[in-house]
């Protein structure tokens, strides 16, 4: 929402609104006992009931609404006690009854908010509904000699779709909010988040105006599968538009593909009448009744929520709201960053931490954190021996890549092994800091005739004579001493 | 002897099967004989002698094991929108010729349980949608009365094979009136019960919110003991009712608080309402249905006037609702997964586009051209949403009704069966349903009772509408109306 | 407010059905006659009327029933694909489908 005039593109103004398809991770089908299990062989899993069989019927799945009824909560939204299911009637070979079981009027989620940050900025989207639908089928086009082939396993599938307002101002918030929902819903256990198997899917409504102007014609982004894509996908849309308006021409609104190997959106052919639904309350299904009662007993089994998790961090381990937040990303790192607390009583320096070299290594190798080669309780260890100045930052970074390389888990073995113990025997460095006095007579008298540059020359001297080892405090503290200042 | 067998009504066929007098074998082969022998009347679509053997064999097994129960061995064929394992199921269209379904619907599965022998389907208007049966794929089914009349519908087939004497009973759908209204046409009859009461599981759907099983037979007694079997909760019908259900045939003999030997219906007060004893109803229905009310006033009931205001607009109503349902309910039928796919196309538009017109008869390509238009954008609360309120204030006319009355009473139709093909315009078709779609819109159990006869000889149903949920007096009037008269047991001539 | 050829023209469409000119033609007539009466139904006045989507709602709160999440159902493929006008590889085959 809080949005900044360098947001704007070639002196346009990006609105972008996302509707979000997440997969429910139940065992069985909305309105059918079909199996959801990915991958079976084609309609091997797809039941009379899916398949629209003459004379078959649709009966809700509990734990669909279980889990609709945990978003809202989490999203602060309003868990409706009396929700509707409409037919949206349109033809397609992948949807067997020819309409879609979803929710029109009435949906089951209402209103509701993400927030996530951009850098440090911190966003706040508002949802506009989150309703429960079923999956279609799948096309699949490899040629079957000039046919089409259909696949029904998906059909039926429990989907959540989540609609948010077209809050967000640039991509990058786009694909915050995307993480952020998609750390919600897995976090939630509501779904298993792989995006790679369409469990998480967005569709981007993407316009631009002038600074001020009202809004502009929208054109919607269809099945955007990964965040990469809806960054790549926003982006060229974005331009095309500015280029369309720049050359005068109008924007019509479409549905629009994104081909990932161009990197390109086009306007799909099929669907030219998607605009007339038909949408009318499914004679098959009385209205969905949720009693407050139901609400309270998800509400108590529901896991600690990271934006509460988040405050916790910050009035317990006193973290900054914004380390907080990144601390709670997801269920995993959380339980990361409590382990490795608890073990070296230091969060705001495993807070550090995660957002730094580990992640940045997480990044690297494109890992999660749940397959971090180094375990909180090593984490803490050589936090602890930074703090005893047992080792530098610098040293203790070199531990790191050990640990994570594998050259060795034990912390304090690396640091003798590595020679990165710093010298804390206040004798020897005294000598040494004799010596080196001694040697640069010059820089002593820089020193006092008032040059502190000089000071500096001189612990470099130090350092380097003791090979780095010592720690810079105490060289400082010693040179002062001596040099009576 | 045996040319008498086909007279007997499902209750009769028990007890002589109790007896073991009679096998489910002779009665099957018999009646088998009688269903070929009778196939210019168009009664059934289909029919399998080894499949219907095999169930009477097994059901003499049963029997031989020391099972009972008032359907065991006895012989009766489903309307052709049940889908069912053992025969095509094709809702007399073109579009499901052949169609066999992986399951029985859940009646048709109850029936089986009971032992119930399934001779075959029955014919009727294409998807339920018509009051004729003149809209079937195969050819209409024709009044045993009268072979150039009407036989009624949709369910025309099960009414026919009923009258006709072919099978004791059969299971029919009422959507708006197609059980009532064809067994009011041939002198049978015929209850749909409470909408919720029968599982729409493996019903071809037409309008799911008005959709209803039901049975047509030649007496309230024979309705009771099917009925019985076929009702109660599904969990695969989400509209499908947890309300107990009551044992019908026991019921029928349920003695009435005063009531006397002379006077079995002592107290019930039948409402009659203005609105469907008014012009337009042919002299001799009107004739019929009075004296059969004045047969239930010596019985000991009350008449009381009642009035049903919006009668004459539950016409627009129900053929507002009744085809957006149906245009929604019959996309399924694209030619992809099973049905009609026309042999020659250009694309997918085109292979949709042909296979559903060269599938669909007239009829229903009308309603869903109907149901299509209604729910198309714009114009959706102005036609389904304004029909939908008028529903409910249908409905509360009749709670306002039931304050006065016990019953209510009129004609099922308001003429006779009229000559096939004597109706081109479908307006003229939808205006006759006026008197049983009232019942169908507000979900309400109906009866139609024989009642005499009319023009031409021909038979006059008396409708008989309950409350929710009381079938059971709705058969117990009807029964005792069946005591004290026998228009129930003529029989057309040559049957 | 009577309909048009186009209108004919366009719900046809909308309902996936080919109707020669003929037929659209008696349709539109045939439509047009039924209209007619059901603009007495638009007359009457139902402000504040709840719609009956079910008819038991007349007399009592009917609620959605759900279902238990179990797996219920096996592979039919088999059984189901007997009735299909065109299948390979458990596939079922239509036109090329253009997106």
């Amino acid at each position: 929402m809080t949005h900044t005039a360098s947001e704007l593109v070639r002196g346009y103004e990006v609105v972008i609104g996302l509707e979000t398809h997440v997969q429910l991770s139940t065992q069985s089908k909305i309105f059918s006992g079909a199996s959801t299990a990915f991958g079976a062989a084609p309609n091997t899993q797809a039941c009379a009931v899916d398949l629209a069989l003459p004379g078959t019927l649709p009966v809700l799945n509990r734990a669909a609404v279980e889990r609709a009824i945990r978003f809202g909560l989490a999203v602060q939204g309003t868990v409706a006690p009396r929700s509707i299911f409409a037919r949206k009637n349109y033809f397609y070979p992948d949807l067997p009854k020819g309409y879609q079981i979803s929710q029109y009027e009435i949906p089951v989620v209402q209103g509701g908010q993400i927030e996530f940050y951009v850098g440090e900025v911190k966003h706040r989207v508002r949802l506009t509904r989150a309703h429960l639908e079923e999956d279609a089928g799948k096309s699949l086009h490899e040629d079957y000699h000039g046919h089409t082939g259909i696949d029904l396993n998906r059909a039926g599938t429990p989907l959540l779709e989540i609609v948010s307002e077209p809050d967000m101002r640039s991509s990058a918030q786009a694909v915050g909010y995307a993480k952020a929902l998609h750390a919600l819903v897995v976090w939630l256990g509501i779904c298993d988040g792989n995006m790679q198997e369409g469990s998480f899917r967005c569709d981007a409504n993407v316009s631009v105006r002038k600074p001020g102007q009202p809004l502009g014609t929208r054109r919607e982004i269809k099945n955007l599968n990964s965040f990469r894509f809806l960054q790549q996908a926003i982006d060229y849309e974005v331009h095309w538009q500015i280029d369309q308006l720049e050359d005068g021409l109008p924007i019509e609104q479409a549905t629009v593909l994104f081909n990932p190997d161009t990197g390109q959106t086009r306007a799909m052919r099929s669907k030219e009448d998607a605009h007339d639904y038909r949408y009318f309350p499914d004679p098959d299904l009385p209205p969905l009744v949720i009693a407050p009662e139901w609400v309270e007993q998800v509400k108590a089994d529901m896991p600690e929520l990271p934006s509460v998790m988040a405050e916790r961090f910050q009035r317990e381990d006193g973290l900054p709201a914004y380390d907080a937040t990144m601390m709670t990303q997801s269920l995993a790192l959380a339980r990361y960053y409590e382990a490795a607390r608890d073990a070296c009583q230091q969060p705001k320096l495993v807070a550090n931490w995660l957002m730094g070299e580990l992640s940045r290594r997480l990044n690297a190798e494109g890992k999660d954190i749940a397959q971090a080669p180094v375990p909180p309780a090593t984490l803490a260890a050589l936090i602890l021996r930074i703090q005893d100045g047992t080792v530098s930052n610098n040293g203790a970074k070199q531990v790191f890549e050990a640990l994570w390389s594998g050259e060795g888990s034990d912390v304090d073995a690396l640091i003798e092994a590595k020679g990165l113990k710093q010298m804390n025997d206040t004798g020897a460095l005294e000598a040494i800091v004799q010596e080196v006095l001694a040697a640069h007579p010059k820089s002593v008298e820089e020193f006092r005739a008032g040059k502190e540059k000089a000071f500096n020359a001189l612990v470099g001297q130090v350092m380097k004579a003791t090979k780095g080892k010592a720690n810079p405090a105490q060289v400082n503290e010693l040179l002062r001493q001596k040099l009576g200042a | 002897m045996s040319t008498e067998l086909h007279h007997l009504g499902v209750a009769e066929l028990a007890r002589r099967l109790q007896a073991k007098t009679l096998s489910s074998v002779e009665i099957t082969k018999h009646l088998l004989a009688r269903v070929a022998a009778h196939e210019q009347l168009g009664a059934f679509v289909c029919t399998d002698e080894a499949v219907a053997m095999a169930q009477a064999q097994a059901a003499d097994a049963r029997r031989a094991r020391g099972e009972t129960g008032p359907l065991l061995g006895v012989p009766l064929a489903h309307k052709d929108i049940f889908v069912t394992v053992d025969f095509p199921s094709t809702a007399a269209s073109k579009m499901l010729e052949g169609y066999r379904s992986p399951f029985d619907a859940t009646v048709v599965a109850r029936l089986k349980q009971a032992g119930a022998v399934t001779l075959g389907k029955l014919n009727c208007d294409e998807f339920a949608m018509g009051g004729s049966n003149e809209h079937s794929a195969f050819g209409p089914a024709r009044n045993p009365w009268n072979p150039q009349r009407i036989a009624g519908g949709s369910s025309g087939g099960s009414a026919v094979a009923v009258a006709a004497r072919l099978i004791p009973a059969a299971t029919g759908t009422d959507t708006g009136g197609s059980v009532r209204q064809p067994a009011a046409l041939t002198g049978i009859t015929g209850i749909k019960p409470t909408y919720g009461r029968c599982s729409r599981y493996g019903m071809i759907a037409f309008a799911s919110s008005l959709d209803q099983a039901g049975v047509l037979a030649r007496s309230a007694e024979d309705c009771a003991l099917l009925l019985g079997a076929m009702s109660g909760f599904d969990e695969r019908d989400a509209t499908s009712a947890q309300q107990p259900v009551e044992d019908y045939a026991a019921a029928l003999r349920a003695v009435r608080e005063g009531a006397t030997a002379a006077q079995p219906l002592k107290g019930l007060r039948i409402g009659m309402p203005r609105e469907f004893f008014g012009e337009g109803v042919a002299a001799g229905v009107l004739a019929a249905v009075r004296a059969a009310l004045a047969e239930f006033e010596k019985l000991g009931a009350t008449l009381v006037e009642v009035s049903l205001p919006r009668t004459e607009l539950s016409i627009p109503v129900y053929y507002i609702i009744a085809p957006a349902e149906a245009s929604s309910n019959l996309s399924r039928y694209d030619g992809v997964r099973y049905g009609h796919r026309a042999k020659h196309y250009a694309d997918l538009l085109d292979m949709y586009k042909k296979s559903r017109s060269e599938g669909f008869g007239a009829e229903v390509k009308r309603r869903i051209m109907i149901g299509t238009y209604v729910l198309s954008h714009g114009y959706y609360d102005a036609y389904y949403l304004q029909a939908q309120k008028l529903r409910r204030m249908i409905a509360e006319d009749f709670q306002a009704a039931f304050a006065h009355c016990d019953l209510i009473a009129g004609p099922v139709s308001p003429t006779v069966a009229r000559a096939l093909g004597s109706q081109t315009d479908p307006l003229q078709e939808y205006l006759a349903d006026i008197f049983t779609l009232p019942a169908s819109l507000a979900g309400l159990p109906g009866m139609s009772v024989p009642a005499g006869f009319g023009e031409e000889g021909l038979p006059v149903g008396l409708q008989l509408i309950g409350n929710y949920w009381k079938e059971s007096q709705l058969l117990h009037a009807a029964h005792a109306f069946q005591q004290a008269t026998d228009f129930h047991l003529r029989a057309p001539e040559g049957c | 407010m009577a309909l048009t050829l186009q209108d004919v023209g366009r719900i046809a469409h909308l309902a996936r059905l080919a109707l020669s000119e003929d037929e659209q033609a008696q349709m539109l007539e045939q439509l047009n006659g039924f209209f007619a009466i059901v603009e007495r139904m638009r007359a009457v006045d139902t402000t504040g009327v709840e719609p009956l989507y079910t008819p038991l709602s007349a007399v009592q709160d009917v609620v959605l029933r759900l279902r238990e999440d179990v797996v219920t159902e096996t592979d039919q493929r088999e059984a189901h694909q007997r009735s299909a006008p065109a299948v390979e590889d458990g596939l079922y085959l239509v036109p090329k489908v253009i997106e």
